[in-house]
């Protein structure tokens, strides 16, 4: 009823202003800072490139709140074109059939200039559906990997040119660089959730859940409290305890970053896209490595998975808009365009035409360090445990896993312990999402 | 009891004086509450697109959740330490300007600035002091041998909380009780003090007694404060964590509502503390009320 009226009162609106005049297209997007400032100016470039469509960007805070408004906007009918949503959004996105437009079907829709194989498909894949199409458009995605201080290295006594590949030599060197004084503490980790569950089990081809990571249906279950999953809790568990380990808090893990700018931490996990705090706020020399892994666990390294957000268009808007919404899209992945927001950013290029540009340019030789993250997931074809997940209500299951840990942290339950009730709570979670979109 | 009566020429002139106030009951509080009594029925997916009534289903659910009940306790523990803590330190300042400061203005005016902080910033404010890593009173304390972690320890954290939502409520209690002990005639505490009594006996026969009006106000003022005002304080300092060691009801039906999207679980919570409300109002009102003496 009221969307109607709305609908309504906007097409008037739309009819008044003139056949000549520009179409409007509304970008939802969650880049505050630097970042937002650079992804005004892409729009920028896109609007000035045309005169067809005029894409306007909002910042509507973070991606919790960016997603939520846009939401409470469809339910009120006054949706964006676009909104940006981070990857554990996606379930959600994808279960609202009615909601979103696919962008693989809006590019057929529109005849747009548009080849699915151009993507990168560590990235892409997160995103497509078990028939391999594209839902939504990748936009800023990035994937964790390990920093480290060059300095403390070589003041431990350790190589500096090589960073611990497995998680027994980041044992051994933490030790080494608490014994030597080097540094308080041997390594910190921003998102346990994602890195050290998430990416974990996809680093070791181990299946985070069934349906292969619920990309196959709305009903599978959570299967990350395995073997190696538990090992590896128990022994960040026994490495906080030692003082190896600092944990950085909850969600993104705030504590984590300035212990290492700090140097009280050698070693820090976290997105490649920190890449830009981290060479801002540190004074020493930084190193960078992969993740590391169990070398006993068949299949490890396999690959890493991604985070960030990806672009989703809504439906219920003119058809004028969507013509734009396609043509901005092309725009956006194009080499030029991309190779430029993933050299500012740290984020991931999302097309191979744009890697390939970044190599030309000879960027990743001036900028050590920032190919290790497209390296890493691109190192082995990413399998059914390691193309990503997709389960519903899984901004709630995070926080499930972040509760989980510090309940393992502080003692109360063993790594087991811990992983199995996270399965349970989450499963109940997942189960929940099922029924409320059946 | 007596009370003023206004005598209306105009049959219609009350009602509309009172429209615009009875408007904005209804657009803001009456209409949402009635919405969510309404949603708490219902199972809606994150959209809308999908919607099914299901009766008292999101209320059981509830119920069996043992993080429901577990945030219960959180809530009373909260509610109960920081009303304490909050009314027990103004009552002592407040004592304290009264008795040796009377003419110190300044002293007062130092008291209330905390009421002005808003609650999201005292709560950063108090989140980085005692930050266990680069918080000062976190250093201080593990000088003292005690490790101070709140992000995994569910004591710590809190404590942290009651103190950063009871530290902002000091000004607000302290104000009311500094009124309160000035409107007592200085002749009842002289003649209790010519017939013997100390400071102590004065305080606990006489002066107490005659706040009692006082301190029944700020109770029911603090615990609403501690149960709905204090959202801003675990937002900024605990989000509710470690392990929902500090995630109150109204902070939960935040959580589940608007970050997990889980309207109808949300609605039912709402509904459920729309209710305590009530009871804790009417309770107060009703019982306490009457052991208040006038």
């Amino acid at each position: 009823m009221h969307r109607s009226i709305l609908a309504g009162a906007s097409l008037a609106a739309l009819c008044a202003s003139g056949a000549a005049a520009q179409t409007e297209i509304t970008w939802w997007h969650a880049m505050g800072g630097e970042l937002g400032t650079k992804l005004e100016e892409i729009v920028q470039g896109y609007n000035d490139s045309q005169d067809a469509f005029a894409v306007t960007p909002v910042y509507k805070g973070n991606y919790t709140e960016t997603m939520t408004a846009a939401i409470a906007a469809f339910r009120a009918g006054e949706q964006p074109d676009i909104v940006q949503v981070f990857e554990v959004g996606t379930g959600t996105m994808m279960a609202a059939e009615g909601a979103i437009y696919p962008v693989y079907q809006l590019m057929e829709d529109t005849g747009a200039d548009f080849d699915p194989a151009a993507f990168l498909p560590a990235v892409v894949g997160y995103y497509t559906d078990t028939d391999g199409n594209m839902l939504s458009m990748p936009f800023n995605s990035s994937t964790p990997i390990l920093y480290y201080n060059r300095d403390v290295f070589e003041e431990a006594g350790l190589d500096p040119e090589q960073p611990p590949e497995t998680w027994e030599e980041l044992e051994t060197a933490s030790r080494q660089i608490m014994e030597s004084g080097a540094a308080d503490c041997g390594f910190t980790s921003g998102w346990i959730s994602w890195i050290q569950l998430e990416n974990l089990s996809a680093w070791h081809n181990l299946q985070i859940g069934t349906l292969e990571n619920g990309f196959g249906g709305i009903d599978p279950e959570l299967t990350f409290n395995g073997e190696t999953q538990a090992r590896h809790w128990e022994n960040l568990a026994s490495w906080q305890e030692e003082g190896l380990f600092r944990y950085g808090g909850v969600g993104g893990g705030e504590d984590a970053a300035p212990a290492f700018y700090s140097g009280s931490c050698a070693m820090y996990m976290n997105s490649s896209a920190s890449r830009a705090g981290v060479m801002a706020n540190t004074d020493f020399e930084v190193g960078f490595g992969m993740l590391p892994y169990y070398d006993d666990v068949e299949g490890a390294p396999q690959n890493s998975i991604i985070g960030g957000a990806t672009l989703w268009v809504l439906q219920g808007q003119p058809e004028e808009d969507y013509a734009g919404v396609a043509d901005f899209f092309s725009y956006l992945s194009s080499p030029e365009v991309q190779a430029d927001w993933h050299q500012f950013s740290g984020y991931l290029p999302i097309t191979q035409a744009a890697y390939e540009l970044g190599q030309e340019q000879g960027y990743y030789e001036a900028n050590p360090g920032s190919e290790v993250a497209i390296q890493q997931i691109t190192l082995n074809a990413p399998t059914e445990n390691s193309k990503g997940l997709r389960f519903g209500n899984y901004v709630q299951i995070r926080d499930v896993i972040d509760e989980e840990f510090q309940n393992l942290l502080s003692g109360s339950k063993t790594a087991q312990e811990a992983l199995d009730s996270t399965v349970e709570r989450g499963n109940a979670l997942i189960a929940d999402f099922a029924r409320s979109n059946n | 009891m007596q009370t003023k009566r206004t005598i209306f020429r105009n049959r219609w002139l009350p009602y509309a004086l009172l429209a615009p106030q009875l408007a904005i009951t209804i657009i803001f509080f009456l209409w949402p509450a009635a919405q969510a009594v309404r949603q708490s029925f219902l199972r809606q997916d994150a959209f809308g697109l999908k919607t099914s009534f299901v009766g008292l289903e999101n209320y059981l659910a509830l119920l069996k959740d043992p993080s429901y009940l577990q945030s219960f306790q959180v809530t009373a523990v909260f509610a109960v330490s920081v009303a304490a803590l909050s009314m027990g330190l103004s009552l002592a300042l407040a004592v304290a300007v009264d008795r040796v400061l009377r003419a110190n203005q300044l002293y007062t005016t130092m008291l209330v600035w905390p009421y002005a902080v808003a609650p999201v910033a005292a709560g950063v404010l108090w989140w980085f002091m005692f930050n266990p890593s680069i918080g000062i009173l976190s250093y201080a304390l593990r000088q003292m041998g005690y490790d101070w972690n709140h992000n995994l320890d569910g004591t710590d954290a809190m404590i942290l909380v009651v103190v950063a939502a009871a530290w902002k409520q000091i000004s607000y209690n302290f104000l009311f009780f500094v009124a309160g002990l000035q409107s007592i005639p200085q002749s009842l505490r002289e003649a209790a003090a010519i017939d013997g009594a100390g400071p102590a006996k004065r305080f606990f026969t006489v002066i107490f007694p005659l706040l009692s009006p006082t301190t029944f106000f700020l109770l029911v003022i603090n615990v609403t404060y501690t149960m709905f005002d204090t959202f801003g304080v675990i937002d900024a300092a605990t989000e509710g964590g470690p392990s929902q060691a500090t995630n109150i009801l109204v902070y939960k039906v935040y959580r589940d509502g608007f970050v997990g999207l889980n309207l109808g679980s949300s609605a039912a919570q709402s509904v459920v503390l729309m209710l305590i409300v009530m009871a804790l109002t009417f309770v107060q009102f009703r019982w306490i009320e009457r052991r208040v003496q006038y």
